[in-house]
C-alpha cells in the first residue's frame, strides 16, 4: 500500500475515533487487542510458513502476568512503595514478556527442529494444558479468574474509558506493524521470507533456519503477549476462558481470512471476525432461539469457503480494488552503491587447491552411491563432473555442499575439513551453489531472490531493520544483487516475479544468487538444462569470464557439448566411482568413458 | 497407593490406552495416505457415541440427518463436476451418498429401536460414510496444498463438527449401559467384562488392519499411496479414491471406538476433541508415520493419564498433554533429515 494512501486512511481513523459511537469504539478495541496477535501470526504463518494454535495461551500469560503483578499483595508490599499506578503495569508488562519469551524459546527448542507441522501440533497440546492449568492454580484464582485489575493510567490521568484506551490500544498496534513492515522489507525479512521454501536452499545461502524459525516463533509469542497485557487493564477482569484453544483458532482464521502473507490483512481479518461476531450474537439467537448457538458453524463454513476459494485471503482483493490509486514502485530504480557497506572476501589467487573431496563413500544402507570417490577444484578452473543416470553424481553434489554427510572420507573447503559442518558453514566459508531443482522463492521479485545470496554480506540484525537504520547497507544489497543480475544477462527482469521466468532463466537466477554472495567456488548442478543454443553460449561465456576472475566453478551437466568446449578438467564417474580425470581430450578417447556412456559391442571387441 | 488401586488403575488405562490406540491408528493411516492431520477423528467418536446413546432413548439421532444433508451435497457436487467435464467415480459416489445412508436408514426406522445390535449396526452405518463425504467436502479441493494449509482446514472442520454436536446432543453429558454387566476375578481383582470387550474388538480390529494392508489390493494400493504419492498415482493408483477409503476407514474405526465408549465414560458434545488429541499425542509417539509405536504410544497415554487421575486428577489433562514435550524433543533428538519437501 502506498505511504500516501496509508495515511490518508489512518487520518481518517484518527479523527473518526472521536465521532463514533461508544459500542463502535469499544469493538474497535477489541479489534486493535485482537490485531495485535495476529499480525504475529501473519508474519508466522503467512510470511515464515509456521503456524501456532496456542497464541491465545501467550495472550493469557501476558494478561495473567500483568494481572497479577497488579493485584497481588506480595508485588504490592516489595514495590508498591517504590513505583506508582502508572508504573506497576508496565512491570507488569515486562513481567509476562519475559515468561514467554523463556517459553517461547523452550517451546521452541524442542520442535522447530522437526518437520513442519509438529509446531502447530504442540502448540495445540500445550494450548490446551495451559487452559487448564490457569484453571487450576489457585494464586491466579482458579477458574474464577482475578478481578479488579488496575486500568492503565498516565500521570494521574487513568485510561478507563474505552475511547481513551483505544488510543494506547491502535498506537501500539500501528506502531508494531511499522516494526514488522521494516522488517520484513530488510535482508533480515528477507531470510524470514526464505524459511517458507523449505529449509535446503535457506540453509545454502547461510541462513540458520532453526534459529531464525525460533525467532519469528518468539516475536509472534511475544506480540501475543502484549495483547494480553492491553486485554487485561481494558477488560480489568480476567478468567481462562478467552485463552482456551478455540480463541487460538479463532486468531489463526483472522489471519487466514483477512490474508496470512500480509501485514494490513491482520486488521481486516480481526476487524472482519470482530464484527461479524457481535453481529451474528445479535441476529442468531432472534432465528434458532437463545439455547443453542451455531455461530461456530457458520463461522466455519465461512472459513472453509475461503480456504477453498481465496487461499491467500481477503486482503489482496482488497487491493486490486484500489490498485488504480497506487503507483507501484520499482525497487531497481536504486543507483548508489557503498561497496565499503559490505563484507568482501579476499580472493585467493590463481592455482590454489579450494575444494578437496578426498576418498568419499557414501552408503544407503546396503547401497554404495560412491565409492572412496576423489576430486579437487582450483582457483581460475571449470571441473566438470559428468556421468551417466544412476552413477551417483547428486549424491556426490551433496556432500560437496555440506547437505548430506559422506559415510568415510572428507571434505576440504580452502584446507579446512568440513567434517561435520553443514551446509550453512560451506556458504559461509564462500561456497555458493545451484540447485537442480530449481528453488527460488517463487513469489518473490528477481531482485529479491538474488539479494537473498548477498544475506551473509550484510550485518545488521533484526532490531535494526525494524527501526529501519539498515538503509545503507540495505541499498548497497540491493545494488549488488542489480549488478550481479545485469552480469548474468537478465538485466531489465529485475521487478519481475520469479516463477513468471522460463525454467532455464530461473537457472540463470540461481547463478547470479550464488554470486552475490561472493563465494570462492561455484558449484553448478546442469545449470545449461533447459536453456536455449543462445542462451547457452552466453552462459559458457559468463562461466569463462568467472574463470577468468580466478573464481573455481564445479559443474554437473549432460549437455557434452557444452562441457567440452568450456571444463579444463572432466571426471567422470559410473556407479559411483572415478573411471576418469582429465582434460576434455583425454576424456573424449578414454575407452572406460565410452563404454560407459555407449556401452560394450561385445562382437567389436575383439576387433578394438 | 496399594496393589489392588494399581491394578485397578491399570486396567483403566489400558481399556483407555486401546482406544486412544484406534485413534492413533486412524490419525496416522489418513496422514500417510492424504497427509490431513484429521482431528476431528475425535469429534467422529464423540458422534459415534452419542448417535448410539441417542438412538438407546429411540430418538433419530442428527447425526443421521447431517449425513443426509452431507450425502445431497456431495451429490450436488459431483454432478456439478460431472457437467463440467469432470471423471466421476461414481460407483464409490453412490456407495458412501446412497447406500450407506439407506441401510442407516432401514436401521433406524424398520429395525426394532430396543435392540442393541441394530443400534450398532444403525452407528455403525451413520458413522463410516461421513468421512469420505467430509473428505469430499472439506479437503479434496485443496488436497494439493501444504500439510499446514490442511491442518488449518482440518481444525476448521473440528469447529464446525462441534456446533453440529452441541445443536444435535446438548449440552449434558449421555452414557449408555454397559453391553454387560459380567465381571471376572484373579485373586482379588476384578477385570470387567466390558473391558474384556474393548480390548478383544481392538485386538480384531488391528488383525484385520493387518490383513488389509498385507493381503487385499485396496490395503496395498493405500499402502502404496502412504509411501509415495506420485509412485502410486504413476502406476494407476486414483489418488482420489485412496483419500476415500482412508477416510472411510477412519471413520469406520471412529464408530467402532465410540460405541465401545460410549458404556465407559460420560461423553458430551465436546468430549470428542480431548479424546482425539489423546489419540493425537500417541500418534505423534509414532512420528504419525508407524502403527505399532502409535499403538505403543496410546498405551502409554492409557497409562499416564489413569495414575495422573489418581495422584493429581486436577492436573490430568495437563500432565497427560505435557508428555508431548518430552516426546518431540525426543524425536528432534532423532530427526536429522537433509530435506523436507513440504
Amino acid at each position: 500500500m502506498s505511504a500516501k494512501l496509508t495515511s490518508i486512511a489512518l487520518a481518517v481513523f484518527a479523527c473518526a475515533w472521536v465521532f463514533l459511537p461508544d459500542f463502535t469504539v469499544s469493538l474497535l478495541d477489541y479489534v486493535g487487542i485482537y490485531a495485535i496477535v495476529v499480525l504475529g501470526l501473519v508474519v508466522m504463518t503467512g510470511v515464515a510458513g509456521m503456524t501456532s494454535f496456542g497464541q491465545a495461551a501467550f495472550v493469557g500469560i501476558g494478561a495473567y502476568a500483568t494481572a497479577w503483578v497488579t493485584t497481588s499483595s506480595f508485588v504490592a508490599e516489595n514495590l508498591g512503595g517504590i513505583l506508582g499506578p502508572t508504573f506497576l503495569p508496565c512491570v507488569g508488562l515486562i513481567f509476562g514478556l519475559i515468561i514467554t519469551c523463556a517459553l517461547a524459546w523452550f517451546l521452541g527448542l524442542i520442535t522447530l527442529n522437526l518437520s513442519g507441522f509438529y509446531l502447530p501440533l504442540c502448540t495445540i497440546a500445550w494450548g490446551l494444558s495451559f487452559y487448564y492449568l490457569f484453571g487450576n492454580l489457585e494464586f491466579l484464582g482458579g477458574h474464577t479468574g482475578i478481578t479488579s485489575i488496575p486500568p492503565l493510567s498516565i500521570a494521574s490521568y487513568s485510561l478507563i474509558t474505552p475511547r481513551s484506551f483505544g488510543c494506547v490500544i491502535w498506537l501500539i498496534f500501528f506502531l508494531l506493524l511499522w516494526l514488522m513492515h521494516n522488517l520484513l522489507d530488510s535482508r533480515e525479512g528477507r531470510a524470514i521470507q526464505s524459511l517458507k521454501s523449505g529449509r535446503l536452499m535457506a540453509e545454502s545461502m547461510g541462513i540458520n533456519t532453526t534459529s531464525y524459525r525460533a525467532k519469528v516463533f518468539m516475536l509472534a509469542a511475544l506480540m501475543a503477549s502484549t495483547s494480553g497485557w492491553l486485554y487485561s487493564h481494558f477488560q480489568r477482569f480476567i478468567n481462562p476462558t478467552p485463552f482456551n484453544l478455540s480463541s487460538s483458532i479463532d486468531y489463526l482464521f483472522m489471519a487466514v481470512i483477512g490474508g496470512a502473507g500480509y501485514l494490513w490483512g491482520a486488521v481486516l481479518g480481526s476487524g472482519l471476525i470482530t464484527f461479524i461476531k457481535s453481529y451474528l450474537q445479535d441476529i442468531i439467537p432472534a432465528i434458532f432461539g437463545t439455547n443453542i448457538n451455531p455461530e461456530s458453524i457458520v463461522f466455519g463454513l465461512i472459513m472453509l469457503f475461503i480456504l477453498q476459494y481465496y487461499p491467500n485471503g481477503l486482503w489482496p482483493g482488497l487491493v486490486k480494488l484500489f490498485s488504480p490509486l497506487v503507483k507501484s514502485k520499482k525497487k531497481s530504480s536504486i543507483e548508489r552503491y557503498e561497496p565499503s557497506q559490505l563484507s568482501s572476501r579476499n580472493m585467493p589467487p590463481k592455482g590454489t587447491l579450494i575444494l578437496n573431496a578426498k576418498g568419499i563413500t557414501k552408503r544407503f544402507g546396503g547401497l554404495v552411491a560412491n565409492r572412496s570417490v576423489s576430486l579437487d577444484l582450483k582457483a581460475g578452473e571449470i571441473h566438470a563432473l559428468i556421468g551417466p543416470n544412476g552413477a551417483g553424481k547428486s549424491t556426490f553434489f551433496n556432500i560437496l555442499s555440506g547437505v548430506d554427510f559422506p559415510s568415510d572420507g572428507q571434505v576440504e573447503l580452502l584446507g579446512e575439513s568440513m567434517t561435520g559442518k553443514v551446509a550453512r558453514d560451506f556458504a559461509t566459508r564462500g561456497l555458493g551453489r545451484t540447485f537442480q531443482h530449481v528453488r527460488l522463492l517463487r513469489s518473490q521479485s528477481v531482485l529479491d531472490n538474488v539479494a537473498l545470496g548477498a544475506h551473509l554480506r550484510g550485518h545488521f540484525g533484526w532490531l535494526a531493520c525494524m527501526l529501519r537504520l539498515d538503509r545503507r547497507e540495505e541499498c548497497a544489497l540491493q545494488f549488488e544483487a542489480i549488478e550481479q543480475i545485469r552480469r548474468c544477462g537478465l538485466g531489465g527482469s529485475e521487478d519481475t516475479v520469479a516463477s513468471s521466468l522460463s525454467l532455464g532463466k530461473q537457472r540463470i537466477v540461481e547463478i547470479a544468487r550464488a554470486l552475490s554472495g561472493q563465494p570462492v567456488a561455484l558449484l553448478l548442478d546442469e545449470p545449461a538444462a533447459g536453456l536455449r543454443h543462445l542462451e547457452k553460449k552466453d552462459l559458457a561465456t559468463l562461466l569463462m569470464q568467472l574463470r577468468l576472475e580466478g573464481l573455481s566453478v564445479l559443474i554437473i551437466e549432460h549437455d557434452m557439448e557444452f562441457v567440452m568446449h568450456l571444463a579444463d578438467r572432466i571426471t567422470v564417474l559410473d556407479f559411483g566411482t572415478v573411471i576418469a580425470t582429465g582434460s576434455p581430450q583425454e576424456i573424449q578417447k578414454n575407452p572406460r568413458v565410452l563404454d560407459a556412456y555407449l556401452g560394450i559391442d561385445e562382437k567389436s571387441e575383439g576387433s578394438l | 497407593m496399594n496393589w489392588d488401586i494399581a491394578l485397578f488403575l491399570g486396567q483403566d488405562g489400558l481399556v483407555s490406552g486401546v482406544i486412544y490406540g484406534l485413534l492413533a491408528i486412524a490419525l496416522v493411516l489418513v496422514f500417510m495416505v492424504t497427509r490431513v492431520i484429521f482431528i476431528s477423528q475425535g469429534d467422529l467418536v464423540a458422534y459415534a457415541a452419542l448417535s448410539m446413546a441417542s438412538l438407546g432413548g429411540t430418538k433419530t439421532p442428527g447425526t443421521f440427518w447431517l449425513l443426509i444433508f452431507l450425502a445431497l451435497i456431495v451429490l450436488c457436487t459431483e454432478a456439478w463436476r460431472w457437467k463440467r467435464g469432470i471423471q466421476i467415480d461414481w460407483k464409490t459416489t453412490f456407495i458412501w451418498t446412497l447406500f450407506f445412508p439407506a441401510i442407516a436408514a432401514f436401521c433406524i426406522f424398520l429395525l426394532p429401536p430396543e435392540s442393541v445390535i441394530c443400534n450398532i449396526l444403525a452407528t455403525v452405518f451413520i458413522i463410516t460414510p461421513l468421512g469420505p463425504l467430509l473428505y469430499r467436502f472439506v479437503f479434496r479441493p485443496i488436497a494439493n496444498g501444504s500439510v499446514l494449509f490442511l491442518l488449518i482446514a482440518a481444525v476448521t472442520l473440528h469447529g464446525i463438527l462441534v456446533g453440529f454436536s452441541l445443536l444435535f446432543f446438548g449440552a449434558e453429558g449421555w452414557r449408555i449401559s454397559p453391553f454387560t454387566e459380567q465381571a471376572f476375578h484373579i485373586g482379588s481383582v476384578a477385570i470387567k467384562g466390558q473391558s474384556l470387550i474393548v480390548v478383544l474388538v481392538t485386538i480384531v480390529l488391528v488383525a484385520l488392519l493387518f490383513v488389509f494392508f498385507e493381503k487385499n489390493i485396496f490395503g496395498k494400493a493405500l499402502k502404496a499411496t502412504a509411501i509415495n504419492r506420485t509412485g502410486a498415482r504413476l502406476v494407476g493408483i486414483p489418488i482420489e479414491f485412496c483419500g476415500d477409503l482412508s477416510f472411510a476407514m477412519a471413520s469406520f474405526i471412529a464408530a467402532i471406538s465410540g460405541i465401545l465408549i460410549a458404556p465407559l465414560s460420560t461423553i458430551y458434545y465436546d468430549t470428542g476433541f480431548l479424546i482425539g488429541l489423546k489419540g493425537f499425542v500417541a500418534a505423534i509417539i509414532g512420528g504419525l508415520v508407524s502403527f505399532p509405536l502409535a499403538l505403543f504410544g496410546a498405551l502409554l497415554v492409557g497409562q499416564l493419564e489413569a495414575f495422573a487421575s489418581f495422584w493429581a486428577s486436577a492436573y490430568k489433562e495437563v500432565i497427560v498433554f505435557t508428555l508431548i514435550v518430552p516426546v518431540l524433543f525426543w524425536r528432534s533428538l532423532r530427526s536429522r533429515h537433509v530435506e523436507d519437501d513440504e
